[in-house]
């Protein structure tokens, strides 16, 4: 190995870089507008459900209950129809996501002290917002049933009541921007690391010009090293930019040490570097290098690493897998650093990981690339 | 006239098609990887939270809290995995992810409860994930409102009273009864698909051979440029239509996803959507040099938008308006509202004709650009 050999290519693929006008800035600005989109789109908050309501009974009784659901915040009174038959329409047409129908002897029944059942309809076709949604009707209809208990028993309540005092750590108003802003930053990393880097080395292959390169004297892993170094940079280039967006752009502070980000998101890169030296061993087209990144790493990356979906609710062999995926050691660490502010007394199996990860798949994608080429 | 015109683009499709084929592994990756997707979207999608770890802080210690604690374990959600003896040693548990709810009992729990007074039970719930913090804090809050309205109800009968739950509600799911996440991403999942292969694709395909310079060769050659760029499109036209195909197929198969509505009506509006793809695709070619450029811009004009700005996972409604408004920018959004109606809801042609005129429009407009700026760039 000789180091002049290696920053000629340096300056060779610097040169290549910055003669592509359109590369490096796209390079940059590309994570900056994905981090602010996903930042202010990726909300997994459920709030403000339409519902339409059909009141059948319109008693005052019907009236309280009406409140207790528009009261709680979470509903949005929307539209009122009294026609039972009307409601398709509106949940077939998406003005609604949720039906309240009061039936005729609802206030009757609770002056008799007898159960009233009411109607409640609600679009699935979102799954979780809809699950969300039953827990919040449910706390609503409970909550309503104790209130007129109480009020029964003429205020004198036969016993205490528990209250639930909920608190929570790390992201007191629950926001899932806090913890989906951290995931972005990983997955734009993920992407332009080795998309940039298995179609930089393809090229070369495409074009013609990896062999006018073999047979100077630079050795393979000269190659490699002036290949991935560039990239290493603009890798880094890129987290620094989008944690400069995340904190000032999104008010998420990094409760942790910074070096120790950016040390776990280096080893990260390591393996990221690996995976796209790999594909551009596989692949001899630069579409196909897109495409095997895309669809046989980004893409099952993102859904069992736990990125959006909680790991711990898929089944077993996925759970397996996705010990195998450096994406997910990385959340956690990301995740932990930015918003508890840990350390490494905490993170230490994730740095741990990652660093085996990147150094073994670094080297088994040199030894194939090596092989591939002499 | 239409046959002429087929007869001119003929050889071009015939040599974008042997490209392709043979690319075998792009080819496999047109067709058979949408399918592995949907595996994944159908069994890793899932936003149920249950076996919440749960770590006690039980200052009270009597038979009273112990029951309350009971109540929570016994409704499945809840793992009880560890008793702590003050609130301090939760915030370790908490940092390190080991458990994700806290329920801190006061003392005096059972005192008061008799005492007929009101108990606030602290709930810490790591809010890291907030989307299932939002779930695990809504199954705590019912625990605790279902505790309550037990002891009332218990106290109503010792003083003689009938007891009973005034209000009850009927829960009916439309649409999804079983609340599949697999049916609901199903249509989000075919839009990414096509948005993938049609977008970039293409772009990749004929920034290619301006990269090789084979463009030239072609403009050199009695093939007309508008000939040329449509022969390149129709190709990948047909595969992402196989490749909507397959997904259909395999989502009846695999996660009984029935199409509700028209077939026809879905073709119609596939191909649609195919065509505002492409010429979203046929833009990005336009503007870039090379392979690379055109896989970021195709990035982010077609993924990220179709991912994030669609409804595919992330409600438009829960979007700041601004954000709602830029949704527009994606004909995704579009497609996947035609899409939930016809596969879902089995609506007709009434519940989403606007966004087909939408759809239309957004094709012509870009084809038009592209066209007009490939002319200039290509010919």
């Amino acid at each position: 190995m000789a180091l002049h050999r290696i920053i000629a290519l340096w300056k060779k693929e610097v040169g290549q870089l910055l003669k592509d006008r359109r590369l490096l800035p796209i390079a940059f600005v590309a994570p900056v507008i994905q981090l602010t989109f996903l930042g202010f789109a990726a909300s997994l908050d459920v709030k403000n459900i339409p519902i339409v309501l059909c009141d059948l009974d319109k008693s005052a009784e019907s009236r309280t209950l009406v409140s207790s659901f528009t009261n709680s915040g979470y509903f949005t009174l929307s539209y009122s129809t009294e026609d039972y038959g009307d409601i398709q329409r509106y949940l077939d047409n998406n003005m609604v996501t949720m039906a309240l129908v009061i039936p005729p002897s609802y206030g009757e029944k609770i002056l008799r002290r007898e159960q009233a059942t009411i109607q409640i309809i609600l679009d699935g076709s979102e799954g979780n917002s809809a699950a969300i949604t039953m827990g919040y009707v449910n706390q609503v209809v409970m909550r309503l049933s104790t209130n007129i208990l109480t009020e029964y028993l003429g205020g004198k309540v036969p016993a205490g009541r528990v209250d639930g005092e909920v608190r929570a750590w790390y992201n007191p108003a629950l926001k899932s921007r806090n913890f989906m802003v951290p995931g972005v930053l990983v997955l734009i990393l993920l992407v332009t690391a080795t998309v940039l880097t298995a179609m930089a080395i393809v090229k070369e292959k495409e074009v013609g010009t990896l062999e006018q390169i073999m047979v100077t004297p630079i050795r393979p892993l000269e190659f490699m090293l002036g290949k991935l170094v560039p990239y290493t940079i603009i890798g880094f280039g890129d987290i620094c930019v989008v944690l400069m967006v995340m904190v000032f752009g999104f008010g998420i502070a990094i409760k942790g040490s910074i070096v120790l980000l950016l040390t776990i998101s280096g080893l990260f890169l390591l393996t990221t570097l690996g995976i796209g030296l790999f594909v551009s061993t596989i692949s001899k087209t630069q579409q196909q290098a897109m495409m095997t990144v895309i669809f046989f790493i980004v893409m099952p990356m993102m859904y069992i690493s736990g990125f959006v979906f909680p790991i711990e609710n898929m089944p077993q062999p996925l759970q397996v897998i996705s010990l195998g995926i450096p994406m997910r050691y990385f959340l956690v660490a990301i995740r932990s650093i930015i918003l508890k502010g840990v350390g490494l007394s905490t993170l230490w199996p994730q740095a741990l990981i990652l660093l085996a990860m990147g150094a073994s798949i670094l080297v088994a994608s040199t030894l194939r690339f090596r092989k591939k080429l002499d | 006239m239409t046959l002429s015109v087929l007869k001119r683009l003929w050889p071009i499709i015939k040599k974008e098609f042997r490209h392709i084929r043979r690319d075998k592994r792009v080819l496999a990756v047109l067709t058979l990887v949408p399918a592995a997707l949907l595996l994944l979207n159908g069994y890793a999608l899932n936003f149920d939270v249950t076996h919440i770890r749960t770590a006690v802080v039980d200052h009270d210690k009597s038979a009273t809290s112990r029951d309350f604690i009971q109540s929570f374990v016994s409704s499945g959600y809840f793992d009880h995995v560890k008793n702590l003896r003050t609130s301090y040693e939760a915030t370790r548990l908490l940092d390190n992810g080991e458990v994700r709810l806290v329920i801190v009992v006061p003392s005096g729990f059972s005192e008061k409860l008799l005492a007929r007074e009101t108990v606030d039970v602290q709930l810490l719930v790591d809010g890291m994930d907030a989307s299932a913090a939002t779930t695990i804090v809504g199954y705590a809050q019912a625990m605790v409102l279902q505790y309550s309205q037990r002891i009332i109800l218990q106290a109503m009968s010792k003083i003689g009273r009938g007891s009973y739950i005034p209000v009850n509600y009927e829960m009916r799911m439309w649409y999804n009864p079983e609340l599949k996440s697999a049916r609901f991403l199903v249509p989000g999942l075919i839009a990414f698909i096509l948005a993938i292969t049609c977008v970039i694709a293409t772009s990749l395909s004929i920034v290619k051979e301006k990269e090789r310079n084979t463009i030239e060769q072609i403009n050199v050659s009695p093939i007309h440029a508008l000939d040329f760029i449509v022969g390149k499109l129709i190709p990948y036209a047909l595969i992402s239509l196989v490749a909507a195909a397959l997904v259909l197929l395999a989502a009846y198969f695999l996660f009984d996803v029935v199409i509700k509505g028209s077939v026809l009506l879905l073709f119609f509006a596939t191909l649609l959507f195919i065509t505002a793809a492409l010429s979203i695709g046929l833009f990005v070619s336009t503007v870039s040099d090379s392979q690379q450029v055109a896989f970021q811009i195709a990035a982010i004009v077609s993924i990220a938008p179709t991912i994030i700005l669609s409804g595919f996972i992330f409600p438009i409604r829960s979007m700041p308006w601004w954000l709602q408004v830029l949704s527009n920018i994606t004909p995704a959004k579009f497609y996947l509202v035609i899409l939930r109606s016809i596969v879902l809801k089995g609506a007709g042609l009434s519940a989403f004709w606007e966004q087909g005129v939408y759809l239309l429009l957004y094709t012509t407009l870009f084809l038009g650009i592209s066209t007009l700026r490939s002319r200039k760039t290509v010919g």
